[in-house]
């Protein structure tokens, strides 16, 4: 035998289960337990940039929506800067960057409030597109999932984004862009995520 | 500011592969194309950071963090006690650990469960805490019990408590669940079976430790959980050590 090169393995992953609110958003399963639930609060009072609002659904290989996962979000200031003592430059008093949000338990619809982020680098010193990093769990699935969020108004940056432009199929590159739109004259994004089928959204093994 | 270490490739050998047909929710659940690799960019390198003003002293006491006052759960009273650990065998410090269970009927607090083993009025079934400078982190709870559910009509979950952690990078964000030694449910239950590696199964199951008991009070279990570990630059020039 060779020597041992002392690696531990990592933990396997299981599926979070339908009760993940249990742990994760308490009031949601249905009591009352911590001070403060955490991930709520985005992007607090102070970040500067756009205020804007994203929201979707998540939906299974037969078309119906999902209504017991929970996702999480990662992303930079409107600088580019990430909310982490190797993230950048200083972020906003209060801005976090990271969020928790769950399916509604009825229309599996989810939504959130941030800022949008700007541009940030790539391993290569490259600009990338501005984005959020997605991760989504739930029943089902074995092992969270790695997806990126961009924006439709950012055509320009999506069309010279590194990650964008590793996705041999160019179609679906659209999986990964969240459409824009006004309402009451506030900006909402959409973005569905879909797990399985035609338009299955493209997951990173990160 | 130095930008942080890519991580090591993950080791999909040891994880359950998202299409498992013995688990059917997976089966409409699991992306058919194979995922895209990417380099860790920044936003993969770092994570949330959290601290001791995000949660409170008492967390990570499920005897009492819903308890009324003077009175405790039902059940078999245990510490679940262990470390966050890299790949490399380096403490992960400073990170956040959540989890949550059934109580000691095997009932969740939860509004979409309809078992019919009853609630604890003293059990809420969650807690959390902070990883310290070594990667220790400790909860007292009861532990839980086993519960049946709908996937073959005869399926039986073993005890289990859900784990949530985040070490120092969004990609090393890890959810699983930790088991108990000897429990024979664990061998037949098809979401523990998702996994394909038998060694990978035993790294879930948390092992007696008779040393961390409190005699006449409290038994304890020791879990380590391992995240993924990161890179050293060995040829570059470094002011601190890897």
């Amino acid at each position: 035998m060779p020597q041992s090169l002392h690696y531990l393995k990592e933990t396997a992953s299981q599926t979070a289960g339908p009760y993940v609110h249990i742990g994760l958003a308490p009031k949601a399963a249905g009591f009352d337990i911590y001070k403060r639930e955490l991930g709520r609060d985005i992007s607090g009072p102070n970040a500067k940039g756009e205020r804007i609002r994203i929201e979707g659904s998540v939906i299974d290989g037969m078309g119906a929506p999902i209504k017991d996962a929970l996702l999480e979000l990662w992303q930079a200031n409107s600088e580019g800067n990430y909310a982490h003592p190797q993230g950048g430059d200083p972020v906003e008093e209060g801005f976090r960057g990271w969020g928790r949000v769950i399916t509604d338990f009825n229309t599996g619809d989810w939504g959130f409030e941030t800022v949008k982020p700007g541009k940030t680098l790539d391993s290569r010193g490259k600009p990338q597109a501005p984005h959020i990093t997605l991760w989504l769990v739930a029943r089902g699935v074995n092992v969270g999932l790695n997806t990126r969020l961009y924006f439709s108004d950012e055509a320009e940056a999506n069309a010279a984004d590194p990650v964008l432009n590793m996705i041999e199929w160019e179609h679906r590159r659209a999986t990964l862009i969240a459409q824009r739109s006004l309402r009451d004259g506030k900006p909402v994004y959409r973005f569905d995520i879909r797990l399985q089928g035609e338009a299955e959204t493209v997951f990173f093994d990160i | 500011m130095t930008t942080p270490e890519q991580f090591y490739q993950r080791d999909w050998s040891i994880h359950p592969p998202a299409y498992s047909p013995g688990y059917k929710t997976s089966v409409a659940r699991s992306p058919s194309y194979s995922k895209i690799s990417l380099d860790n960019s920044v936003g993969e390198l770092t994570g949330p950071v959290f601290g001791h003003s995000d949660i409170d002293a008492g967390d990570n006491d499920l005897l009492t963090n819903f308890a009324q006052p003077g009175q405790s759960p039902i059940g078999e009273r245990i510490i679940l006690h262990g470390r966050v650990l890299d790949e490399n065998a380096r403490p992960v410090p400073n990170t956040l650990v959540e989890i949550w269970q059934a109580n000691a009927g095997g009932r969740y607090r939860h509004k979409k469960d309809t078992y019919l083993a009853p609630i604890d009025p003293n059990f809420g079934g969650c807690g959390r805490t902070i990883t310290d400078e070594t990667g220790a982190f400790a909860f007292r709870t009861v532990k839980p019990g086993a519960y049946p559910w709908r996937n073959y009509v005869n399926n039986w979950r073993p005890a289990h408590i859900h784990v949530s952690v985040f070490g120092s990078g969004f990609a090393q964000r890890l959810i699983t669940q930790c088991y108990f030694q000897g429990d024979p449910l664990i061998p037949i239950c098809p979401i523990v079976q998702t996994i394909p590696n038998p060694d990978a199964i035993e790294q879930l199951t948390a092992t007696l430790d008779l040393n961390a008991t409190i005699p006449l009070d409290t038994v304890a279990y020791k879990f380590d959980i391992v995240l993924r570990g990161r890179r050293s630059t060995l040829f570059e020039n470094r002011l601190e050590g890897n």
